[in-house]
């Protein structure tokens, strides 16, 4: 009986780009990649760490009017639930071991998204205590300008971060 | 009372630690010496017309090649039951750099105090706890001081703790996963 639907005249549909179903069977051809990306990118969990000024942008883009978790985006309160890290504010030197520390912390894969003048390059505070760049001690995925960015700046680079997901290959199991 | 009342009771009974007394924007200083800067501070504290009971602020001031004696250390006085205000400037020379502390009138002077030390150098002599407040305990020198370097690459003068951890960072990188 499959047999006849699959020989049918509707055959497998794509539905995307390297996404077929099998129309009635309630199945689904697609490479382990896809599923694995689409995993991650729709649950991404932000660590809960915010560092000054551009946290309080962060906060407002996770409340309810604009909404974060729309996109799957649910604020944890443990570096070892979480797989982003955002860096919002000014990364000092004295706090900088203890930023790195929190992203050791987190289970791999984990993105780091540097929010914010002040984690990009250190903005204006070229001064003795300050890290001119939180990318001089973590890999930064996704950098976002603006002194705060707007939520709408802030979204877009998590969006940007979830294409970049979207786009790993052979990034899960031992083989990677 | 008036500032300026206030400034020359000052005056009357600490005749040989005024040095001068300003008048700028509405606003009264009057600078004094290190040696005795207790005594009047206590003296404005506790004499009932002036009962200064509150320290609004107090910092610190480099005036490295502007002036001698380089440093200063600055009190914002505020009278609560009174309402009004003066300013003590104490002038501390920089081969000694320490005053008498003022924890034991104002108990909110500890952090101030420890701050001053902190980004300055003043010693405050005979406070409870002379640590750092802002930078890291094993921090070298005094940011604030004028003579400090001011980019963010302090080269040789950088903190132990953050070169350690690019070092790490450094180490650790062959084992991340890109």
């Amino acid at each position: 009986m499959s047999s006849t639907i699959l020989d049918g005249p509707a055959g497998l549909v794509e539905v995307e780009e390297g996404v077929k179903i099998i129309p009635g069977a309630n199945a689904i051809i697609t490479s382990l990649d896809k599923v694995v990306n689409w995993s991650r990118e729709s649950s991404l969990w932000p660590m809960t760490f915010g560092l000054a000024c551009c946290a309080i942008e962060m906060m407002t883009t996770g409340s309810s009017h604009y909404d974060l978790d729309r996109f799957g985006i649910i604020f944890r309160a443990s570096p070892r639930q979480a797989d982003c890290l955002i860096i919002a504010g000014t990364v000092t030197k004295k706090m900088a071991p203890v930023v790195r520390r929190v992203f050791d912390q987190m289970p791999e894969p984990r993105y780091v998204i540097a929010m914010g003048s002040c984690a990009c390059s250190g903005n204006i505070y070229d001064t003795y205590s300050t890290v001119l760049g939180c990318d001089k001690f973590l890999p930064v995925d996704v950098y976002i300008p603006g002194c705060p960015p707007r939520p709408e700046a802030f979204m877009d680079g998590l969006v940007k971060l979830q294409e970049k997901i979207r786009g790993e290959h052979m990034k899960w199991g031992a083989w990677r | 009372m008036e500032p300026k009342e206030i400034a020359e009771r000052i005056k009357e009974s600490f005749p040989a630690d005024v040095r001068e007394i300003a008048f700028f924007a509405g606003q009264t200083s009057v600078t004094v010496g290190k040696d005795s800067i207790k005594d009047i501070l206590r003296f404005l504290h506790d004499t009932p017309e002036l009962y200064f009971d509150y320290l609004a602020d107090l910092c610190g001031v480099d005036y490295l090649g502007k002036k001698e004696p380089r440093f200063e250390v600055v009190y914002n006085l505020y009278s609560i039951r009174h309402r009004h205000f003066i300013r003590i400037r104490a002038e501390v020379p920089a081969e000694d750099c320490s005053i008498e502390s003022a924890v034991d009138i104002w108990a909110g002077a500890n952090w101030h105090e420890r701050e001053c030390f902190d980004l300055f150098g003043i010693t405050f002599k005979g406070h409870p706890d002379m640590r750092r407040i802002l930078m890291p305990e094993d921090w070298e020198g005094h940011p604030l001081r004028k003579d400090y370097p001011l980019k963010s690459d302090l080269g040789s003068m950088e903190w132990r703790g953050y070169t350690e951890l690019l070092k790490t960072v450094e180490k650790n990188s062959q084992y991340e996963v890109r």
